[in-house]
């Protein structure tokens, strides 16, 4: 059955509260998810005060300068710190998104920072993306032709058939859309979620593609595909403003229509 | 704990070749839905509920049968569709198989108890 609470060893406990030096100006709560596989106790969520007069704009900003100057000991992963590696996917505020994109001032309140939801934690801030990965290696994401490549020159699109992949080709796999969907929190396992999907359609309408037939024939199934049921919250979570749902209910079309 | 690798279980036991059909019909039947209903809830409300015998001849009237057993076989058909859904999503091993069975029979019972009613009253079985 669906799971309406945690597990008894995974309810998150108060932690330790860092308090900001006496001298700080600008004080801001981050409350921060923390988990530690080799302590065995439950997660727990630890307070910290950071001087926002002394910090960057960003959350990641703040979570570098909590790690370098507060907790060595908090893990999160992060690297261009410009939206462009999907590293640093988190839930901020209830949101999943980039901490290197979200502004600490647009959050009200405290800073509260939790591991994308609903996937296994590897530490802190740290999901478990092997599943995810393996959906996204299982559409075969790369060009398949039988037609060989010309030999002079490359395989040749129009401006327009470019523009069609432009927008899914932008997606960073930051799995912010896919671990804010419900379907894929309860049926993950089965169901590939809107990243892949996504990824899917990217090569489903490259006019350069020719294993079109084969690529919907991989997605033809009730679990793989049809689990979404169109409630939108990847395209709502989508930190680069793609569109997955849109893309998956054309997949659902071109199902219908190669019947029709 | 498996050796089995990541991309292995995902592929699993591969595509099952269905889901168009339910993705069709679901909507097909929310299309049909939609004029039925609303025939269904004004053509309702207009009737004496008083009178036994006026809803029964209501009923019995040919036009009147006819979308009364398309609006049961949409409605039903539809039912059957979205609470297979519900299931699929948050119900898992065993207890799927057999909550998917319980709700196939019953919504064949319905389906044929409610055409079977609309039948007997129009062909004058029912008294």
């Amino acid at each position: 059955m669906a799971e309406f609470r945690l597990p008894t060893n995974s309810r998150v406990k108060q932690g330790k509260t860092h308090k900001a030096p006496g001298d700080a100006s600008r004080v801001r709560r981050f409350v921060v998810y923390r988990y530690d596989p080799d302590s065995g106790d439950n997660p727990c969520t630890d307070t910290y005060e950071v001087d926002l007069d002394q910090c960057g704009p960003m959350v990641l900003d703040g979570l570098i300068k909590i790690k370098n100057e507060i907790d060595p000991t908090l893990t999160f992963r992060r690297s261009c710190r410009e939206g462009i590696c999907g590293s640093c996917a988190m839930n901020v505020d209830g949101v999943n998104t980039l901490a290197c994109t979200q502004a600490i001032d647009d959050i009200e309140g405290d800073v509260r920072i939790y591991p994308l939801p609903h996937m296994p934690v590897v530490k802190d801030l740290v999901p478990d993306l092997t599943n995810f990965y393996a959906q996204y290696a299982s559409i075969k994401p790369w060009l398949q032709t039988r037609t060989p490549a010309p030999p002079d020159s490359e395989r040749l699109q129009t401006k327009e058939e470019q523009e069609r992949i432009n927008s899914p080709s932008a997606c960073i796999l930051c799995a912010c859309c896919s671990t804010s969907c419900p379907s894929y929190w309860w049926n993950s396992d089965r169901y590939l979620g809107p990243a892949a999907l996504l990824a899917a359609y990217r090569w489903l309408v490259d006019t350069r593609d020719e294993a079109t037939g084969e690529r919907l024939d991989h997605l033809e199934d009730p679990f793989r595909l049809y689990r979404c049921h169109t409630i939108m919250n990847c395209t709502n979570a989508c930190p680069k403003d793609l569109n997955p749902a849109r893309a998956i209910g054309e997949i659902k079309q071109m199902l219908a229509v190669r019947r029709l | 704990m498996s050796f089995r690798s990541p991309l292995g279980r995902v592929l699993g036991m591969g595509a099952a070749k269905a889901g168009p059909g339910h993705w069709w019909a679901q909507r097909l039947t929310a299309l049909a839905l939609a004029p039925l209903g609303l025939w269904f809830v004004f053509s309702v409300v207009g009737l004496d509920h008083g009178q036994h015998e006026l809803i029964k001849a209501w009923i019995a009237d040919p036009a009147h049968a006819v979308c009364l057993i398309l609006l049961l076989v949409s409605l039903i058909y539809h039912s059957y569709l979205g609470l297979q859904t519900v299931l699929e999503d948050y119900v898992h091993g065993l207890p799927k198989v057999a909550s998917l069975i319980a709700v196939q029979f019953l919504h064949i019972s319905m389906l044929v108890g409610g055409v079977y009613s609309v039948l007997a009253i129009s062909f004058g079985a029912a008294q």
